[in-house]
């Protein structure tokens, strides 16, 4: 057995809290951002305009087949050519973690739209609503209820892959952890504090997912 | 900002020695297949066991296995390799660690393997926990009834069912873990990911490497479904399951 020093946790903390913020911020832009453009490429994956249908679908299919570290990569090297200048480590993990979230909750979002019964969308016709309102108002509202669960199960994973910036460097908790753990030469002992913050951080929302999972069970 | 192509460069060698870009690229390949066979055999046979005591009768054993699944989901891949590579090691007796720290052959790479086993040996659990969940209750009654002890209704009944049954949801794992064991990336082993991000600071053609290497894991996980596709056209149980893609 090794032996530990847990003292390093102390003076860790500030910058623990620090990563541990921009991971928070990442995860919650990636989480909107990803829920808003994942629901308009699951509307237009579902369109009846083939082009339109297919161009979602490739994008969704392309996202979903590369590893997320490549992606990360790939849009580190990318952006600054589209941008015209160099950006940041962190912005550029923002601008991935959106577009590559949003495969998932596309994918997400069309099985929770295609849940709706079909008498929803007959009804709201009869009733004289257009297609733009019964999408609005009848079959989203009822596609983000039954799939909160499932979106928020998603959102877990983001969480923890938002540690995989490591591999262009942006300060998120993980790296905060490494900076500290060089700095202070005690590496082991702050993997160990960033694994217990993330497990403990993980477990409870899954169990907060469980009950809620329990509470907004599909009404029929 | 201005791009120059340069398609050629695959073939140039590398500024550190006397290999071509290419070779990088095979090695990386090597590796990530290495890295993903070892693991996958690694996450089948703890993430069946682990899903069957998920089923049993016996509140202790549910209660470790589960605690397994949720140990392994929660935390980070990366995070959980640099678990296994540098604390790992030291919860070992004093022996041990100093040959695992200093002798051990490939050390990145067993490192790389048991974590990527293990992590999804968690996710193989759950899928076969939900594939024995969804046999009839009648399989076991009818087996027990017959005579066979628990172990022997799970071996002969049970388990022949349910893992035919998994097999679509285990394809996207299989798929999952060519992607997932570009992770090994962080502790040195020399994947795909690793020489694609070596190549790129080497030769400065970014575009044209990470081209490459994508094209390579889209390979990887083609031939990874492909190959599910078949063992699950050849082991259908007969009358069970509807005909899919």
């Amino acid at each position: 057995m090794g032996e530990f020093d847990f003292s390093v946790w102390q003076p860790s903390l500030p910058f623990i809290r620090d990563g541990l913020l921009f991971t928070l911020r990442l995860t919650l832009v990636a989480m909107s951002g990803g829920i808003v453009i994942g629901t308009l490429l699951a509307l237009a994956r579902l369109s009846p305009i083939a082009p339109l249908s297919r161009i979602a679908g490739a994008y969704v299919d392309l996202m979903r087949s590369i590893p997320l570290v490549l992606v990360i990569l790939w849009f580190f090297l990318v952006i600054p050519f589209i941008t015209g200048s160099p950006v940041g480590a962190e912005t550029s993990a923002v601008i991935t973690f959106t577009a590559f979230e949003a495969a998932f909750y596309c994918e997400i979002m069309r099985s929770g739209i295609q849940s709706v019964p079909r008498g929803q969308v007959d009804a709201a016709q009869a009733l004289g609503l257009g297609q733009a309102q019964t999408m609005v108002h009848v079959i989203l509202p009822q596609a983000v209820r039954n799939m909160i669960p499932v979106l928020l199960t998603q959102t877990i994973v983001l969480f923890q892959d938002t540690s995989l910036v490591y591999a262009i460097g942006a300060k998120d908790m993980l790296k905060a952890a490494d900076v500290v753990g060089k700095n202070y030469n005690r590496p082991v002992e702050m993997i160990m504090l960033s694994a217990l913050i993330y497990f403990a951080i993980c477990f409870s929302l899954s169990l907060a997912v469980k009950q809620l999972q329990k509470r907004v069970a599909i009404i029929r | 900002m201005n791009y120059h192509w340069n398609w050629g460069i695959f073939l140039e060698q590398v500024k550190s020695g006397d290999e071509t870009y290419v070779d990088w690229l095979v090695t990386g390949l090597g590796w990530t297949l290495a890295v993903s066979l070892t693991a996958w055999i690694i996450a089948l046979s703890i993430g069946i066991a682990v899903g069957a005591l998920r089923t049993t009768p016996s509140r202790l054993l549910v209660l470790l296995a589960n605690a397994w699944v949720e140990l392994f989901r929660n935390i980070p891949l990366l995070v959980q390799m640099f678990l296994w590579f540098f604390v790992v090691p030291e919860f070992l007796p004093r022996d041990w660690s100093l040959w695992v720290k200093q002798d051990m052959p490939a050390k990145e790479f067993v490192t790389a393997a048991l974590c990527l086993g293990f992590f999804t040996s968690s996710r193989v659990a759950e899928q076969v926990r939900a594939g024995v969940g969804s046999l009839p209750r009648g399989q076991r009654d009818a087996a027990l009834a017959l005579g066979l002890t628990l172990p022997q209704a799970y071996r002969q009944v049970i388990l022949p069912q349910a893992l035919r049954i998994v097999i679509p949801p285990l394809t996207s794992e299989f798929m999952n873990v060519f992607k997932n064991s570009s992770v090994a990336f962080a502790i040195g082993v020399l994947e795909l990911t690793f020489q694609a991000r070596q190549m790129q600071e080497d030769s400065e053609q970014g575009i044209e490497t990470y081209l490459a290497v994508t094209l390579l894991y889209f390979i990887c996980a083609f031939t990874a479904n492909r190959g599910m596709a078949l063992i699950e056209a050849r082991t259908r149980v007969p009358g069970l399951i509807a005909r899919t893609g």
